[in-house]
């Protein structure tokens, strides 16, 4: 029985993700890559209205951190335009990463349908109804009359204004800021890593260079790690501080126990110090003029379509 | 010291064998199939409330088929009625009645819609109009919620199945999650029939 059961484990394993991706694979559309926020893959818009429109959503972009992009597909076929636009929307997860503030307008030019597709994070600013208003003002009347480019410019403004009046915060200019909010710092992982590294790392410094040195050596690599971690030299210095008295006080503990160098030679010296050099924190990911998705987009199904 | 060492380095193995054996994707994607779980039951109680409105603005048309509403508010009723707890999650007979409770709803619902197709002055009725819109937005989020349902669960499930991590599920009693089946898929799925060509 075990050896049946565990063959039908692995099995199972190793089917259902097959399966699921057979599912799948029956023949949708792929999700085109992105690469700017206005992707016309039908040849409709002119050179110069696309530029125009692109120009428009990368300002608003740039002033108010929402990400618009606008889509224009042949066809969504064989699948309807909402599941479509979700499936590029969980693939794309525009809106910044923090806020997720991105909007999606897939327009299928040969369907004469078109999908506007909020991030949960503008369900607010676009309710479903707003959603549908925009589409039955600006777009499908021009689109009836072939005027592309005017429906989609008219709908961008809707957009943005609404997501205007929507109190999102908006980006921070300077770099500095951005890059401590990029990094994400993570005060736990920080904390455990010297749970466990500030009572080793003591011994092993003490160990090598005697009690005195060593506890003032813990707590300078403790102090610069604080302060590499948190740009800050008040933090770092207090971290240096605690960081010193605790391998004191652990030091002496180990000194009174009588067994204070025993393995401490197997360590070899410093290992703290080395890995964290690098600049890891370095290099703003958003630094080139190109496009990308912020990644923090969560598209819940909120949105409205319409056709003409 | 030796002693302390001993059991530090105990700790820290144990940390790795719980984590080598799935305990710990375990926790993770338990919590993930319950938050999924919420996220459905939240849009399926959006279309609840919405259909109170959507049967009072109905009734305005006074000739409109007392029968199709009426299987509306019976299948509201009774889909609001189903109590659900984190327990259904692993109670395949509850969750498989709360899902045909749901999807009843959803057909009557979708059966209303075509219905008012023939009735021209609810179909130029604004308020309809906006209910409209937004019980297709609501059907939508549903259909995300329950795709993304199925796809943790399928993720737990495969976890739970899959050797060694199934010796863990044996001792600590995880059992597979149920999903929403085929059979009532092509039922509950079925979108109401929105056209916005005919106005």
């Amino acid at each position: 029985m075990g050896l049946r059961f565990l063959l039908q484990a692995l099995l199972l394993a190793v089917w259902l993700p097959l399966a699921s991706l057979s599912v799948w694979a029956q023949g949708v559309q792929p999700v085109p890559p992105l690469t700017a926020h206005v992707m016309d893959n039908t040849g409709t818009l002119t050179a110069v209205q696309k530029a125009a429109l692109e120009a428009k959503l990368a300002a608003f972009e740039q002033s108010r951190g929402a990400q618009v992009v606008v889509l224009m597909v042949p066809t969504t076929q064989p699948e309807d335009i909402a599941a479509y636009a979700q499936r590029i929307g969980d693939s794309w997860k525009i809106g910044r990463n923090s806020i997720g503030d991105g909007l999606l307008l897939v327009v299928a030019k040969n369907d004469r349908t078109v999908r506007i597709e909020t991030t949960k994070a503008l369900e607010g600013a676009i309710p479903d109804l707003a959603a549908s208003q925009i589409i039955e003002t600006a777009l499908t009347p021009r689109f009836r009359q072939g005027d592309f480019a005017g429906g989609l410019d008219a709908a961008a403004d809707q957009i943005m204004a609404r997501i205007t009046g929507e109190k999102l915060p908006v980006p921070q200019q300077s770099n500095a800021a951005r890059r401590s909010a990029d990094g994400g710092f993570d005060w736990t992982t920080l904390a455990v890593f010297l749970f466990f590294a500030v009572p080793i790392g003591g011994r092993v410094l003490s160990s090598v260079l005697g009690r005195k040195l060593g506890s003032v050596a813990t707590g300078g690599a403790v102090g610069v790690l604080a302060w590499l971690f948190t740009s800050s030299l008040v933090v770092g210095g207090i971290a240096a501080l605690a960081g010193m008295l605790f391998a004191l006080v652990s030091g002496l503990g180990g000194a009174l126990g009588g067994r204070s160098s025993g393995w401490g030679g197997g360590f070899g010296g410093g290992g703290l110090g080395g890995g964290f050099g690098g600049g890891g924190f370095g290099g703003g990911s958003r630094g080139g003029g190109g496009f990308s998705s912020g990644g923090g987009g969560n598209f819940g199904g909120g949105g409205a379509s319409g056709n003409w | 010291m030796t002693l302390r060492l001993l059991s530090l380095s105990f700790a820290a193995l144990l940390g790795l064998m719980l984590s080598g054996c799935g305990y710990n994707r375990f926790q993770a994607l338990d919590e993930q199939t319950k938050s999924a779980w919420s996220e459905v039951l939240n849009q399926y109680q959006r279309r609840a409330d919405l259909v109170p409105n959507i049967v009072a603005t109905v009734k305005g048309e006074a000739a409109f088929e007392q029968d199709t509403l009426t299987k509306v508010v019976e299948a509201r009723a009774k889909a609001t009625s189903i109590q659900v707890t984190p327990e259904t999650l692993n109670d395949p007979a509850a969750f498989a009645k709360f899902q045909a409770a749901q999807g009843e709803l959803g057909s009557a619902l979708s059966r209303l819609m075509v219905v008012s197709e023939r009735y021209p002055d609810l179909k130029a009725n604004q308020g309809f109009r906006d209910l409209r819109v937004q019980l297709e937005g609501t059907e939508n989020r549903i259909t995300v919620a329950r795709n993304r349902y199925i796809q943790t669960v399928q993720e737990y499930n495969v976890l739970a199945r899959s050797f060694p991590n199934n010796l863990t599920a044996m001792v600590f009693g995880y059992t597979v999650k149920p999903s929403f089946a085929v059979a009532n898929e092509a039922q509950i799925s079925t979108p109401p029939v929105v056209d916005f060509n005919k106005k």
